[in-house]
């Protein structure tokens, strides 16, 4: 105490503790289960795509960033390889893979400034490019829980590099294409426990609301990004389905269908490229469950929701314009 | 932020940090002695600094008129210790820059013993003359501010102030000092709500406390004289409950405009160990000699709320409880919005409700600065409902300008929330304080 110098900073001196490297980290953690159960259901192909998009996606971060300070630490780049990984189909030509997650963060995350500033979620960014790139590839499903599934992998993972793919015993739809196309639905408990058809990750409902509840609990997602987006999607194709019953699929069967849980689950909530205000939370899920319901219900595509939130994201920052909370003591909002 | 559930009211957003009151809060207020000696800056308050009455070598008694008050805004300042002026000059301050002040040596076995003045007699009193002797008693808010209370007790010309706020919140972690005060002293605390009532023309007082010092409510409640109209309202425990807006939302209902004074919707809002000390001092005519202090911290040993003399040199004080040598930071207020100091030079003043000190174990590495990663955490944070993320943006490329036109900087009051919360470590409300006493300035020279 005698002569020493003392430490000073400016208030406050306390930190609550949450930091970014611990969220992101915790999106890892829920997604933990989604991707194990989809290497049970796929088989070896779930997991060297998963294994293939995180490699890439990180590789790419950490090439790209390495100029300054490489930015792999704050684990967000994980997040967005697993995200990537879990919406292609089983299956896909593992270079495709590669490419994709080089396109979704290089394009998606980098060229807007890195994290805070990606505009769109990179990992549909990614998912979006091969889709345009390589619409064949990307709606041919590898058929769930087949016996060698984990034994050996189908004969176009491993496609050489820029050669087109040869498929076989490959199953020919997924429930919604099932259905958009034929009229079948499938039942609702096998979606429910995701033991169907589809991309790697859009298999069980049920663990992919668990990992958002883990979440939720942390403080570390938006609940109402969801709540908005499954209440919208229900209400409105419940109101279909009770106009004409024959030419709309029930709203379980759309709430538990296809990749929309993984996507109101995972990737809208992505805080850079969704709202800040809680209302504006509820305008963002509510246009995005919308959308989804147009685009599988009157669109050309069986599945709608990535361009959903690809399009809610572009649309996000004016929603943020658009809705500021209103300042204590005054009439007005925040913003402008 | 998710918020407990809770039956008492409050402000909505707000934060949770850790209380770190276990340590203190239930040790009665212990009186300190006088060190060799003090140090008396002429400026403890807010507004012009008081005037020596003193020269140097004269013999003072405590409590005896030291400085005398220069205007209205402005309080005099009464001798803490029976003793002889050594010296009138620079004394260290808190912000770092010496100021004026006064020296006094106590005599050697310097009593308690105080000297009494022209007493406030409370019925006979009329508003101004309580306002006037508020003043002359050298009273400030004992919150923190130090802002001179009588200031604040006459109502704007053409408001009404119908209701006295005392403030017992005390959300600052750490700080135990109007919990003390508010046990032990309940009866000042009546009597200065009687004088606060008079002087102010309020009808009725309300002690606002938070749900964690419910024995202080119950303290009070029980003393509550039949004839005074005072009601203790418990709220939510939330920083920072304690700001006057927000504990004026909690309790009222209602929002002072922005840019206003609490008179905008009737409320004037009193510390409430002020409140105790002029039921204290103004019926003998005394002047604020001492005051209630928490001295606590990993690095010190004997913690404690200790009546200390103001003027008290913070070294002494920390000697006197056994602080560890190797105290590497102090934080004069609580850790959200006190100030580190840079020495230990300085002397309690009027505005010191508390120390913490911390060694080096306790002292974390500052983690990494990330991006605004756009989580709202802070939006969910501030109590003025401002956008703290959006505002650092634009303090990061110094447009105070448009921070200050559009976005409501200058409705900040730098509670620290946002960067409490910043997931990012992004230093916000630092960047705002920055950016707040730029834009005065340039308002200033326009």
């Amino acid at each position: 105490m005698s002569g020493k110098t003392l430490d000073i900073d400016t208030s406050p001196h306390i930190a609550s503790g949450a930091s970014v490297d611990a969220i992101m980290r915790n999106v890892v953690y829920a997604l933990l289960p989604v991707c194990a159960f989809s290497v049970y259901v796929f088989g070896l192909t779930a997991l060297v795509t998963l294994v293939a998009a995180t490699v890439a996606c990180v590789a790419t971060e950490h090439l790209l960033s390495r100029a300054r300070r490489s930015t792999v630490g704050d684990w967000s780049v994980v997040v967005t390889g697993l995200l990537y990984g879990l919406t292609l189909p089983p299956g896909l030509p593992v270079w495709m893979t590669v490419l994709g997650g080089i396109v979704g963060v290089g394009v998606g995350k980098f060229l807007f400034g890195g994290l805070g500033y990606n505009a769109f979620n990179p990992a549909l960014v990614g998912r979006a490019f091969l889709q345009a790139a390589f619409p064949v590839s990307m709606t041919t499903w590898y058929p769930p829980l087949g016996a060698e599934r984990f034994t050996a992998l189908p004969s176009s993972s491993l496609t050489f590099p820029f050669a087109t793919p040869t498929y076989d015993a490959f199953s020919g739809a997924t429930p919604l294409a099932a259905m958009k196309f034929d009229g079948n639905a499938t039942a609702t408990v096998d979606l429910l426990l995701g033991l169907t058809g589809g991309s790697v990750g859009e298999t069980s409902s049920l663990l992919i609301v668990l990992g958002g509840l883990y979440l939720i609990a942390r403080n570390m997602m938006n609940w109402r990004i969801p709540a908005a987006i499954l209440s919208t999607v229900y209400v409105l194709s419940a109101v279909l389905h009770w106009l004409a019953p024959e030419s709309y699929p029930g709203p379980l069967f759309m709430l538990f269908a296809g990749s929309l849980m993984l996507g109101a689950v995972f990737m809208a909530t992505d805080m850079v490229a969704s709202p800040m205000t809680s209302a504006g939370c509820w305008l963002y899920g509510v246009l995005i469950g919308a959308l989804v319901v147009v685009i599988r219900l009157w669109g050309g595509l069986p599945e709608g929701v990535m361009y959903a939130i690809l399009f809610a994201n572009a649309v996000s920052p004016h929603i943020d314009g658009l809705i500021q909370p209103r300042v204590y003591g005054t009439a007005g909002r925040g913003g402008t | 932020m998710a918020v407990p559930v809770s039956r008492y009211p409050t402000f909505s957003h707000g934060v949770h940090p850790p209380e770190s009151k276990d340590d203190t809060r239930g040790l009665p207020i212990r009186q300190f002695p006088f060190a060799p000696s003090l140090v008396i800056p002429l400026a403890q308050h807010i507004g012009k600094p008081s005037v020596p009455v003193v020269r140097e070598g004269q013999e003072v008694a405590r409590g005896q008129l030291l400085a005398e008050a220069d205007g209205f805004v402005s309080v005099p300042q009464h001798s803490p210790a029976s003793g002889v002026v050594r010296r009138i000059g620079l004394v260290p301050s808190i912000a770092g820059k010496m100021v004026t002040g006064i020296y006094i040596e106590p005599f050697p076995g310097s009593s308690q013993e105080v000297a009494e003045g022209e007493r406030c007699d409370l019925d006979t009193a009329t508003p101004d003359e309580i306002i006037a002797a508020i003043q002359s008693a050298g009273v400030v808010g004992l919150g923190g501010a130090a802002f001179p209370t009588h200031v604040k007790l006459r109502a704007p010309e053409g408001k009404h102030i119908d209701t006295l706020i005392l403030n017992g919140i005390e959300c600052e972690p750490y700080l135990t000092t109007d919990h003390r005060v508010m046990l032990e002293q309940t009866a000042d605390v009546h009597v200065g709500i009687r004088y606060l009532l008079k002087a102010t023309g309020a009808e009725r007082a309300i002690i606002g406390i938070e749900a964690n010092k419910l024995d202080a409510a119950e303290a009070l409640e029980a003393a509550i004289p039949e004839d005074l109209p005072v009601t203790v309202g418990v709220v939510q425990v939330k920083y920072p409950q304690g700001a006057e807006k927000m504990l004026i939302t909690a309790l009222l209902g209602s929002e002072v405009p922005s840019g206003g004074l609490p008179a905008d919707v009737g409320a004037v809002v009193v510390n409430v160990a002020t409140a105790a000390e002029i039921g204290r001092l103004l019926p003998h005519g005394r002047g604020i000699q001492e005051r209630v202090v928490t001295l606590t911290g990993p690095a010190v040993r004997r913690k404690g709320n200790y009546r200390i003399p103001i003027g008290t040199p913070l070294r002494f004080a920390l000697e006197h409880v056994e602080a560890s040598e190797d105290v590497s930071r102090v934080f004069l207020g609580g850790p959200m919005m006190g100030q580190a100091l840079s020495s230990l030079d300085i002397p309690i003043t009027k505005g010191t409700s508390g120390f913490v000190a911390f060694t080096e174990r306790e002292t974390g590495r500052q983690p990494p600065e990330y991006p605004c990663i756009r989580c709202a955490y802070c939006v969910d944070a501030c109590p003025i409902h401002l956008n703290p993320s959006q505002l650092g943006l634009l303090a990061k490329i110094g447009d105070y300008e448009r921070m200050a036109d559009e976005l409501h900087l200058m409705d900040c009051f730098e509670c620290g929330s946002c960067s409490y919360v910043c997931p990012s470590h992004i230093p916000l409300v630092q960047r705002f304080r920055l950016a707040k006493s730029v834009v005065r300035e340039r308002r200033a020279a326009e």
